[in-house]
């Protein structure tokens, strides 16, 4: 397993040579370049994942937790207490790998096509290649600290993604405004892992039972609490999700592999890691995470009905899918799959779905944005006719999201509301009720774009026509993964709480009822807005307008974040930090330099130039040193 | 007598070894007509070839402390490393004075040059691992004794002679007081072995009077505050690539000796040593800043810089534990990385327009872009901005002394690298913002000057984040 070395060091090396001698290439290679390091950098992972899990198991049914490298970056003389940096391959890692690299590598060879011309091209690739190292150190991290150093790291790549069109003023303001939401956010990550460094003792992730937990187990619950506020930045939950929307400024296929196939997932990835310590000294914070992603769920998915940009449709749904998986984690109550353990193993499984279908989604919009130049659903309609393969793909992925079988979103999806119901039925009617309105929202956006109304008059002076190879091929893998991971592979036996193989059966009634309910959102939908007219639609619009609009609007959270940072917290409390920051702090400063300044003009006789005088200097002050220690 | 016992000291004879190589060589390369030129590159490569493979040959760590010849020779596989970063210096040293060893009424001297210096540093060899304060003390003045002719190496021009003047006359009284410490030891101990004394030194009025006239002749060395008033008429005054020598090897062997000696020798009188050190330290780090604010000549400036580094590096020294040394160790090898790069800047400015005033310095960006941004790093990390190697390197060792328990000083310390970035910064705004009319005009460094320069960019940016150099010599921090 040495070699997993290579599949962060890949990357790396990839980025710094695009990078350094990016401008003396030309599009085609520097495309040709990253795309290749990435194809290797995904054998490796499959390779890793197929030696990691066809090697025998441990005696008690899990498979090993290996460490092939973890380099002592920074001693810091306290204790155990070190900074390392390392390789950790475990189930849920190793998983993550193939998360990241088939995805990154679809959005590479994808990109060749959707950014052909682009001015930045081997920019673009470099920060690609920078952003698929720090994701892959991100969820192969030793120790938690080194998860935060990536972190951090993969923070900066997705601002410099989002700001790739840095002439254009809202992709600048949408960048600021993911890092500084996001940073702010990890300001509690950051407490949370000082705190749970300095009570446990180390920044490894210890199992429950080590004695180093259970020395700082009345302190683990805060530290927990505090980083998932770090886990709900980037995995953007209520009220820390308002840069996701924003950063569909981005290129679309950043959106694809970024905001919402790996970065956003993060959080669930954080809470996951943490997952035994969650259940042995937080079970109460776990709960509390499910309250908030449940909310985050419903509030998104209530966005998106109302939204008419296709991405933000799209980056709305991702905020509430996030929510599922975390919903999932948050109801476990053991480590057992069997008995409310089912949760953890239930979002891994629809982070990895979910991953496949939200990334062909959003490729499949940005086929279609790049054929009608608008990213508004009143520009489309009727793309059918012009873009089968595009259809196709985009239709497969809906009826995943939606949990229609036999794609994998519904076997996912079916686990994770098993798992809500088995914690408490009022939660697992709120998440089937969520699952129709996703249904519904996707649906919407389905006919909206390929059916209804056409625009005419737009399609005739452009006339809109397939994608290029380059970008339907990873639409075409992406949708045959979607089509048959969920019934093919029996994702319990590799994932589960406890790391035993553990056999995962649909429970028929929840399954039914959610396939029912999805259907029927689905009918709805097609009525709707299959049509050219959509009288229904237009007359309940008009009827519900109050609540249309503030929906359209996401429930005017940006404007109260407005109103908060610029009213309360510049006026009231930055206003008056600056006066002492101008006058006192500036002041100690002035003056210190200009008591420097006094002084050294005071003094600059005794640098006479005088051999004499040096020596009675020195003989003086050694005097003065033996008085000093006699007297 | 047992021969075989000189095979511990393979470091030294090997340096003894290449000194000889020069010195024969040397002989028979006097400047003839024809092949000057092919003559001159050979006899400026072949001292950087020599202590190359002098360095690689020795820079593997022994295993165990070793005595020899009845204990005037010890052995600790720390003072390998202490060597070797001293090693490193020297061939940078070598490699940025080429240039100046090209000028006319130099080259002639050029091989003599290459040998003063290696002699200087057989000097701090001996220092560093003097069993006996006889031995000491000969390693000591034979570090000291050729630095003055080398700081009077231009020998037609004024200032040069008025350097190795001061140097010389300083030298010898420090040398004065040093040796009247000493003898009060012998006195009072009746041994000068450094195994034997921490067993006689009991704080007697006289052995304190010893102490303290030991300290003011490493101070003198060391260039700290009272002693340290030579130092910025000698470092004006010498060639440049002397004056980065004196700055960082001769300063940091002495730094290394004196915490050695401190710890084996004077560790009955901890406390006091302590509370001298003390002092020493904030008035050497505050006054040094305050004299390095009104500099006009960047030589000068460097060395009032150096002074108030000299201040840090005591803090490890302070400490008196293993972190401390380590941490001392670190500091000096990156120290000598950032230092020897803006020395070898300012010999190549120097050497091309004759420019050594800050104010010359303005607009470099435009005309040297790539020596402007060397300087503005090797500055970052003197004044210890992240992520530079400066930064940890001043992190260990506040982090050193804050172990030990002197926050107060830490504070100190800290507060002072705010009024030393000031100046650092200083040099920065002259390059990059002041507007000039005749800025210093494009040139191209030579070769070897540019070879060094890589050497110490490498170091500056490196040192700080490849976590196993430090490693490394953290394994030696306890051996002594």
């Amino acid at each position: 397993m040495e070699i997993t070395i290579f599949i962060i060091l890949l990357p790396l090396l990839s980025f710094v040579f695009l990078g350094l001698a990016g401008k003396w290439l030309s599009h085609r290679a520097a495309g040709l370049f990253g795309t290749a390091v990435l194809g290797v950098v995904t054998i490796l992972s499959y390779y890793t994942a197929y030696t990691y899990f066809t090697a025998p198991r441990l005696a008690d049914g899990t498979f090993a937790t290996l460490v092939p490298y973890n380099f002592q970056w920074l001693p810091l003389f306290l204790g155990a207490m070190k900074f390392n940096l390392g390789v950790l391959l475990d189930p849920i890692s190793v998983m993550m790998l193939i998360v990241i690299s088939t995805v990154s590598l679809m959005v590479h060879i994808y990109s060749f096509g959707y950014m052909h011309g682009e001015r930045g091209f081997q920019r673009y690739y470099a920060f690609l290649s920078l952003f698929t190292m720090s994701m892959l150190g991100l969820v192969v991290a030793t120790n938690i600290f080194q998860m935060y150093l990536f972190w951090e790291l993969v923070g900066v790549s997705s601002y410099l993604l989002i700001g790739f069109y840095f002439t254009k003023a809202p992709a600048v303001a949408a960048s600021k405004k993911a890092f500084i939401v996001t940073r702010f956010a990890d300001l509690g990550f950051l407490i949370g892992i000082l705190i749970y460094g300095f009570y446990v003792g180390t920044f490894d992730f210890v199992g429950p039972n080590t004695s180093a937990a259970v020395g700082g187990a009345k302190m683990i619950p805060l530290a927990l609490g505090l980083m998932f506020i770090g886990g709900a930045g980037k995995s953007a939950m209520f009220p820390l999700h308002i840069w996701l929307p924003d950063a569909m400024e981005g290129p679309t296929p950043v959106s694809a592999l970024i905001h919402a196939a790996t970065m956003v997932v993060a959080g669930v990835y954080l809470v996951a890691r943490m997952f035994p310590l969650f259940i042995a000294f937080a079970p109460n914070v776990l709960h509390i995470v499910a309250y908030v992603a449940a909310f985050t769920a419903f509030y998104a998915a209530a966005v998106a009905i109302a939204q008419t940009d296709i991405k933000r449709v799209l980056a709305f749904s991702t905020i509430s899918q996030i929510g599922f998986m975390l919903v999932a984690l948050g109801v476990c109550t053991s480590v057992e799959p069997e008995a409310g353990g089912l949760g953890y193993m239930a979002a891994m499984f629809h982070l990895f779905t979910h991953a496949m279908f939200k990334a062909c989604l959003f490729l499949c919009a940005g086929c279609i944005i790049e054929q009608v130049h608008s990213n508004e659903m009143e520009m489309m309609g009727g793309m059918r006719k012009y873009m089968p393969i595009t259809h196709i793909a985009f239709l497969f992925s809906c009826l995943a999201i939606s949990g229609i079988p036999p794609f994998s979103g519904f076997f996912s999806k079916d686990e994770i509301l098993s798992a809500c119901f088995a914690f408490n039925p009022i939660m697992g009617w709120i998440m089937t009720a969520i699952a129709a309105m996703t249904a519904f929202y996707m649906f919407r956006l389905y006919y909206g774009i390929f059916w209804g109304k056409e625009n005419i008059e737009h399609h005739t002076a452009h006339k809109p026509h397939e994608a290029p190879a380059t970008m339907t091929i990873p639409l075409i893998i992406l949708s045959v993964i979607t089509f048959f991971f969920g019934w093919t592979v029996s994702f319990g036996h590799f994932i589960s709480p406890n790391g035993k193989s553990f056999d995962s059966h649909l429970e028929t009634s929840v399954a039914i009822t959610s396939v029912v309910i999805a259907v029927l959102s689905i009918l709805i939908a097609r009525t709707m807005y299959r049509n050219e007219k959509q009288v229904l639609a237009d007359s309940l619009q008009k009827r519900f307008k109050g609540l249309w609009t503030a929906a359209h609007h996401r429930f005017y959270i940006d404007e109260v974040y407005q109103f908060v940072t610029h009213r309360i917290i510049f006026g009231c409390v930055s206003r008056p930090i600056a006066w002492f920051d101008r006058h006192v702090v500036d002041g100690f400063f002035n003056f210190l330099a200009w008591s420097t300044n006094a002084l050294s003009y005071q003094i600059r006789g005794f640098q006479s130039g005088e051999i004499q005088q040096y020596t009675y200097v020195f003989l003086i002050g050694t005097l003065l040193l033996i008085l000093l220690l006699i007297l | 007598m047992d021969y075989s016992q000189f095979l511990y000291m393979k470091e030294e004879l090997s340096l003894i070894a290449v000194i000889l190589i020069i010195f024969v060589v040397d002989l028979f390369l006097k400047p003839g007509k024809r092949q000057e030129a092919g003559q001159a590159r050979f006899a400026i490569v072949l001292p950087i070839f020599l202590m190359t493979i002098h360095t690689l040959i020795n820079i593997i760590p022994g295993t165990g402390n070793v005595q020899a010849f009845g204990g005037m020779y010890q052995y600790a596989p720390m003072q390998t490393i202490v060597k070797a970063v001293l090693n490193i210096g020297t061939i940078i040293v070598l490699l940025m004075s080429s240039q100046w060893l090209k000028r006319k009424d130099v080259s002639i001297n050029r091989g003599e040059y290459s040998v003063l210096l290696l002699s200087t540093l057989l000097g701090m060899y001996f220092m560093i691992s003097a069993g006996h304060f006889l031995m000491f003390f000969i390693g000591l003045e034979t570090a000291s004794i050729p630095m003055a002719a080398l700081a009077a190496f231009d020998k037609y021009r004024y200032e040069s002679a008025e350097a190795g003047a001061k140097y010389i006359l300083t030298a010898m009284f420090s040398s004065a007081l040093l040796l009247f410490g000493l003898s009060l030891i012998y006195g009072t101990c009746g041994t000068l072995y450094f195994d034997d004394l921490s067993h006689h030194i009991n704080g007697s009025m006289l052995q304190i009077a010893a102490f303290v006239l030991f300290f003011a002749g490493m101070g003198f060395k060391l260039s700290l505050v009272p002693f340290h008033l030579w130092t910025a008429d000698v470092y004006e005054g010498s060639p440049t690539p002397v004056t980065g020598y004196l700055s960082v090897v001769s300063k940091g062997s002495a730094a290394f000796v004196l915490m050695t000696i401190l710890i084996k020798v004077f560790v009955p009188l901890i406390a006091d040593w302590q509370e001298v050190l003390f002092w020493i330290i904030i008035v050497s780090i505050t006054l040094a800043n305050i004299f390095a604010v009104r500099q006009k000549n960047i030589k000068r400036l460097m060395a009032f810089s150096s002074i108030s580094q000299a201040g840090y590096i005591m803090l490890a020294v302070i400490t008196g534990s293993a972190i401390g040394m380590t941490s001392l160790v670190f500091y000096i090898l990156v120290y000598t990385v950032a230092n020897l790069a803006i020395f070898a800047i300012i010999t190549v400015i120097e050497q091309n327009s004759g420019k050594v005033s800050i104010n010359d310095y303005a607009g470099l960006y435009k005309t040297n872009p790539k020596l402007s941004f060397i300087m503005t790093l090797a500055l970052f990390s003197l004044g210890g901005i992240p992520p530079f190697a400066g930064f940890f390197s001043k992190f260990f060792i506040f982090m050193a002394a804050f172990k030990a328990g002197f926050e107060l000083l830490v504070f100190i310390a800290v507060v002072n690298t705010i009024i030393s970035l000031y100046y650092y910064l200083l040099i920065v705004k002259a390059m990059y913002i002041t507007p000039s009319d005749e800025p210093i005009p494009t040139f191209k460094s030579d070769c070897s000057t540019r070879v060094g320069l890589t050497i110490c960019l490498v170091g500056i940016i490196g040192l700080g984040i490849a976590s196993i150099v430090y490693q490394t010599i953290y394994q030696y921090g306890f051996g002594l």
